[in-house]
């Protein structure tokens, strides 16, 4: 896993709540068995339609909009455990995701595959999404290190939590295999005394 | 101190602590299938880390397999490739798989339980949201990502923070016509789909304590679809009673050993949780969803809320409904009685009774998919099938099929879908697909009708 810590760079706005993993990535695509090439495929039915033509004032294909972050709205990553979402995400260029809530489970895949999940305040979210409303080349930083996501040239700052072993793995590239790994005397031992 | 059914199997797992950290997790049972396992084994291949417990993982095919000709060689060539993959994944590292045709194959929801494998107390994962179906046994059963299928591989334990703890309570006499689907799909309905995210959710009351295991397993299917990690009910009599004889349930003296533990189970009177709701039995009719998330139901009988929340009105859109009309009338072409949330035994029975003489309506494609080879068994056995062809339905073979739609299975374009499945998100049953979802009774009146009426009518 890359290692990460600050990241500063422009937005695309998604302003949709409850974004399942079927729409980040339709089970039509699941049929692969690496990990690569889910990219093409991020937001598949919303970016193309039934023809197969781009559509064009859909937020990832508006040229007005680019970036490695991605500002969604509520409930991001709802649905299916599919680790494919997390996949196809990061396979098209994104590192950070904002929202104002993120469904657990797609909140874990992201972390484990070194895309960082940001969540903000719903007011915040606003300010995100105004921002790149105003200017569509606003930067925004994301520091991992302090926990803090802020829109350069405002003031506008908010501070996130993450799981201090979460952060600790991010920081480093460390992933949860490793530090499994290094607790099997300890699991074998459980499993001797275990008494259910 | 007091302690809920989630503390006390959570506790007993809890190999070491992190500090400031999450904590680390045994498995007990490790569920796979063809989809969300070829990348965690070659990522253990690629750093060439041995499968540390392969007798505690169980595999089947179940999410891209056709559910016709299953003895022929499959045809979609990512498919068959996919299927040989865990074939051979398996076969090189020591996991029993029950493969297309097996008479043990099957939706994993369906077969691990049906065998006797998920009991009272235990711990299992599977990559597969709706792993959460075990917890109906009193068990921790949730979903995992790929990366976690790895780690489960290489030391049979999982890092994980504790969730909090919520208690949806259901009290009363549930009326005529109600099923355990319309009961969670309410419940969904009143929550939302965020409600229970961060939780563990035990479902309490009379209505789960009078409910079979078959009812169990469909509420605590959907503990996913209001956010909840995974669903629990306490072990009882009904409990034990499913899992005694299975095939690989403990047998005699050791059964009787297991059965003293898990009685002592069941949240301490007094047991405290996060956040607890509760409902009356009395309040829920037969449901159906409007909308692109499982929260978006209503009584059959009520008319689309209004909103204006730009979500909601995309939903609609999506949709084609009207904020403030009824789903009565609404013409529908197909209907599927089937995923790991309704496709068990006692699902045929509550449809083939409700169908018995009837004919379906000429406008209806109506798929009946078994979770399991041993379901359909029972479907033919019990006659249900000859109930079925006589009344125009297609009985398939098992497998996830239209629940999601990746094998042939499809719903076409702009057409409906009532739906005994989970999820009604854009697209889930095929490109542009429309689906409602509802209880099993609610989709067979549905196909014999080739309309959504208002069975409560016909039920009072
Ligand atoms: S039946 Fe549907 S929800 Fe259940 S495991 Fe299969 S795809 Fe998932």
């Amino acid at each position: 896993m890359e290692k990460f810590n600050t990241h500063t760079d422009q937005a695309i706005p998604l302003n949709i709540a409850n974004v399942d993993t079927d729409q980040i990535i339709p089970a039509r695509f699941l049929k692969a068995t690496d990990k690569k090439g889910f990219g093409d495929n991020v937001f598949r039915d919303w970016r193309f339609d039934k023809t197969g033509k781009s559509v064009s004032n859909f937020s990832l294909n508006n040229p007005l909009y680019s970036g490695s972050i991605l500002i969604a709205g509520d409930n991001f990553g709802c649905g299916s455990s599919r680790e494919h979402a997390a996949w196809a995400l990061v396979g098209f260029g994104f590192k950070v995701i904002v929202s104002s809530f993120f469904a657990d489970i797609f909140k874990g895949n992201a972390l484990n595959n070194g895309l960082l999940p940001v969540q903000v305040s719903e007011s915040f979210l606003t300010h995100l999404f105004s921002a790149i409303d105003k200017d569509a080349k606003t930067q925004f930083e994301v520091n991992l290190e302090t926990q803090s996501i802020s829109i350069i040239g405002t003031d506008l700052s908010e501070s996130f939590d993450i799981d201090p072993y979460k952060k600790t793995c991010m920081i480093n590239g460390y992933d949860d295999i490793d530090y499994l790994l290094s607790k099997k005397e300890i699991i074998e031992a459980f499993e001797l005394q275990k008494n259910y | 101190m007091k302690k809920t059914l989630f503390d006390k199997v959570w506790d007993t797992h809890v190999v070491d602590t992190i500090q400031d950290g999450p904590q680390v997790l045994y498995i007990d049972k490790h569920l796979i299938h063809e989809v969300t396992s070829p990348q965690a084994f070659n990522e253990l291949e690629e750093r060439q880390i041995p499968v540390f417990r392969p007798q505690q993982i169980l595999a089947t095919a179940d999410h891209n397999t056709p559910t016709l000709d299953q003895h022929l060689p499959v045809k979609d060539e990512l498919s068959r490739k996919q299927l040989a993959q865990l074939s051979k994944n398996c076969n090189k590292n020591n996991i029993t798989l029950y493969e297309l045709g097996h008479k043990y194959n099957g939706i994993v929801h369906v077969m691990a339980p049906e065998l006797g494998i998920t009991q009272p107390g235990m711990t299992m994962v599977c990559g597969d949201s709706h792993t959460s179906t075990h917890g109906a046994f009193g068990t921790i059963a949730f979903g995992i990502g790929t990366s976690q299928v790895a780690q489960v591989f290489a030391s049979q334990c999982l890092l994980l923070s504790k969730p909090k703890s919520l208690r949806v309570s259901v009290n009363g006499k549930l009326k005529n016509g109600v099923l355990p689907k319309d009961v969670i799909l309410y419940i969904i309905s009143k929550l939302g789909t965020n409600s229970g995210t961060g939780y563990f959710c035990e479902y309490a009351g009379d209505v789960f304590e009078k409910m079979s295991m078959e009812g169990r397993m469909t509420v605590c299917n959907m503990s996913i679809e209001m956010g909840a990690r995974g669903g629990m009910i306490a072990p009882d009599e009904t409990t034990f009673e499913y899992v005694k004889d299975r095939q690989f349930a403990p047998k005699n003296e050791e059964f009787n050993k297991k059965v003293d533990y898990w009685k002592t189970l069941p949240s301490d009177e007094g047991a405290a949780f996060d956040k607890e709701y509760f409902f009356d039995a009395a309040d829920i009719e037969p449901m159906v969803t409007y909308g692109t998330n499982p929260g978006m139901g209503i009584k059959i009988s009520e008319t689309i809320p209004v909103n204006n929340d730009p979500s909601f009105l995309k939903s609609l859109q999506y949709m084609n409904f009207e904020a403030g009309k009824s789903l009565i009338n609404t013409p529908i072409n197909f209907v599927f009685i089937g995923s790991c949330t309704n496709s068990r035994i006692e699902d045929f029975r509550v449809a083939a009774n409700y169908v018995k003489g009837k004919h379906k309506a000429k406008n209806v494609t109506a798929w009946l998919v078994p979770g399991s080879k041993q379901v359909e068994t029972q479907i033919i056995e019990e006659g249900l099938k000859d109930i079925f062809n006589a009344a125009g339905f297609e009985l398939r073979q098992p497998g996830c099929s239209a629940c999601l739609a990746m094998n042939d299975d499809k719903i076409p374009q702009n057409e409906y879908c009532v739906s005994t499945s989970n999820r009604n998100f854009e697209g889930r049953q095929g490109q542009g697909s429309r689906t409602i979802l509802s209880s099993p009774l609610v989709a067979a009146v549905t196909a014999i009708e080739g309309k959504i009426i208002d069975i409560t009518k016909q039920l009072n």
